[in-house]
């Protein structure tokens, strides 16, 4: 059987989760076996709706001490529910959550992981994943020996895939060791989609200039219901709040559309963006490094392309 | 209060990235190594902190590897921590790596033990968790800051879209990201002072890797750039959604 991880956030069950079920049902199907998933505490979400993803059944461990995420009871509660579910392979999304807790899974349950799946596992002859390493400039087709497999999928490698179908719920009974951590404060970035599960991202660099130019990039974004980020010095200059840097040391993302603006395209800038699935570079520079990784480019002023593309979009939505 | 900072050797970022025996093997022709910027920046630097506000700290570092690991433990020694310890063991994959981590952790009941957020080369991030599972200890992943308050300590750390403060009592495993510390540049005493640190070698005993890699790829090159006219951005508008269908 394999078993999903539900990843939830204040008892709303993350983005990230159904791809992960998704994905975790795509398996099960190629091995001829059931798909299930785990969630750990309460959420406000239909849990029958799930089944529209793929699994058949939700286990929940209904423990309100479990909201509060601890990476290690966690892992914990999951790798005692595997066992008692007899589950073979284990998915978690590769989120902050989910890198934190399938390691810890691995070791309790003696099993193999591969960390940052980009596609289904092949089976045939073995059970080989692939993920990417190197920051993205390759993959590594990994075989995993043991019985027990631990995979953690790749924000939006995989894609969500909605069918019909309905889960049933179950309750489990796992005692969960108390956590020694006592969360004090949560600082969420109000109405905004967050960075990671953003499809589409608009990304300023040092070319805007100044903050008090965002005002542009802001429209465009908007026009596109876009989330915004930007590079490694806008941050580190205080023009954009961190949580907005994307690259090697900021955050990576991997959304359909990711649009460069004024940025150069420095190696450690792309190491966190090059898993986009389509990338847009507006530069004034024709020899930025960032149009080799790019799918269009618009050589030309920032400060004109960005409005007059701000217009075709809106005009574009208005003839819908 | 004993720290434990976990340091691996990485590529330079900007190595070319190129595999050998049919694709089966990094190419390590011409690359410079470091340390993984992640355990220097962050999590060593942030040692090296709260021994500078409490010289009573100690600080050992440990990495597991074989004899060319040394150059990069001792530039890491340059910096700060009292002694190094390298695990002779190439460990083939992350757990026999955290495994080997954890015997020494055992054996020097740490109060704090640091990875750094993830590896630049193999980008799983695994090691900070699987040392949690092995130890039975408490693990703070993306951690962006460290506050020392009596006997407990207040964290922040990273969230999908925002942060969270968290206290926590020692022993802890966190892992560092940016926020933690400001990365440092070694100076001629440190260098000095290196050469003469203990570098204690203990032999691994972990043989049995979980994972396997059979091979590596390279993506395939992009097309190429599709060049729009900045006057016509209703092409690029209609190219974003006929033919690369993401708006």
């Amino acid at each position: 059987m394999v078993l999903i991880y539900i990843d939830q956030d204040d008892q709303e069950i993350k983005k990230a989760s159904f791809e992960a079920i998704s994905y975790g049902a795509a398996l099960a199907k190629q091995l001829g076996t059931s798909a299930e998933a785990l969630l750990l505490g309460t959420v406000k979400d239909d849990l029958a709706a799930i089944g529209k993803y793929g699994a058949s059944k939700v286990h929940q461990v209904n423990n309100l001490a479990l909201n509060n995420f601890d990476a290690y009871v966690n892992a914990m509660v999951v790798a005692d529910a595997a066992k008692a579910l007899g589950a073979t392979v284990i998915i978690f999304a590769n989120n902050i959550n989910g890198k934190a807790i399938a390691p810890a899974v691995g070791v309790k349950l003696s099993a193999g992981l591969v960390a940052g799946a980009c596609a289904l596992p092949k089976t045939d002859a073995g059970f080989v994943v692939t993920k990417t390493v190197f920051s993205g400039k390759a993959f590594a087709s990994i075989q995993i020996e043991t019985p027990i497999k631990v995979i953690s999928v790749n924000q939006n490698s995989f894609g969500v895939v909605v069918g019909e179908g309905t889960a049933t719920v179950h309750p489990l009974e796992i005692n969960a060791p108390a956590s020694k951590i006592k969360i004090t404060a949560t600082d969420k970035i109000k109405g905004e989609v967050p960075l990671t599960e953003a499809t589409l991202v608009v990304s300023g660099g040092r070319g805007l200039k100044g903050p008090e130019n965002w005002g542009i990039l802001l429209d465009l974004a908007k026009s596109l219901g876009a989330s915004t980020a930007c590079s490694r010095p806008v941050s580190d200059s205080d023009w954009r709040p961190h949580h907005e840097h994307v690259g090697q040391t900021g955050i990576q993302i991997a959304p359909n559309l990711y649009i460069a603006i004024g940025i150069s395209g420095a190696i450690q800038h792309l190491a966190g963006v090059n898993r986009s699935k389509t990338i847009v570079v507006i530069n004034k520079d024709p020899e930025a490094p960032f149009f080799k990784a790019a799918d269009y480019g618009v050589v030309g002023d920032a400060f004109e392309v960005v409005p007059a593309l701000t217009a075709a979009i809106l005009k574009s939505k208005a003839s819908a | 209060m004993k720290i434990l900072v976990c340091i691996s050797k990485t590529p330079d970022t900007t190595s070319k990235i190129a595999f050998i025996e049919g694709n089966t093997k990094f190419d390590e022709n011409g690359v410079q190594w470091i340390i993984n910027p992640y355990d220097e920046w962050y999590s060593l630097v942030k040692a090296i902190e709260l021994k500078e506000k409490d010289p009573s700290v100690t600080i050992h570092l440990v990495t597991v590897g074989g004899a060319d690991t040394e150059p990069i433990i001792r530039k890491a020694l340059a910096l700060g921590g009292d002694e190094a310890i390298r695990v002779n063991n190439l460990g083939n994959d992350s757990m026999m790596v955290a495994q080997e981590i954890a015997a020494i952790a055992k054996e020097g009941a740490y109060d704090l033990i640091f990875t750094g957020k993830e590896t630049i080369d193999y980008n799983s991030g695994s090691i900070g968790s699987m040392l949690s599972a092995l130890l039975d200890t408490s693990f703070i992943p993306n951690a962006t800051s460290l506050d020392l308050s009596g006997s407990n300590i207040i964290i922040k750390r990273e969230i999908d879209g925002g942060e969270e403060t968290c206290e926590a009592s020692m022993p802890i495993i966190l892992s560092c990201q940016k926020g933690m510390a400001e990365q440092r540049i070694p100076n001629m005493r440190g260098i000095m002072a290196a050469r003469t640190k203990p570098l204690k070698v203990v032999e691994g005993t972990i043989t049995n890797a979980y994972t396997t890699i059979q091979k590596f790829d390279t993506p395939s090159a992009k097309s190429g750039v599709k060049l729009i006219d900045s006057g016509n951005m209703d092409e690029l508008v209609r190219l974003l959604k006929e033919e690369a269908k993401v708006i």
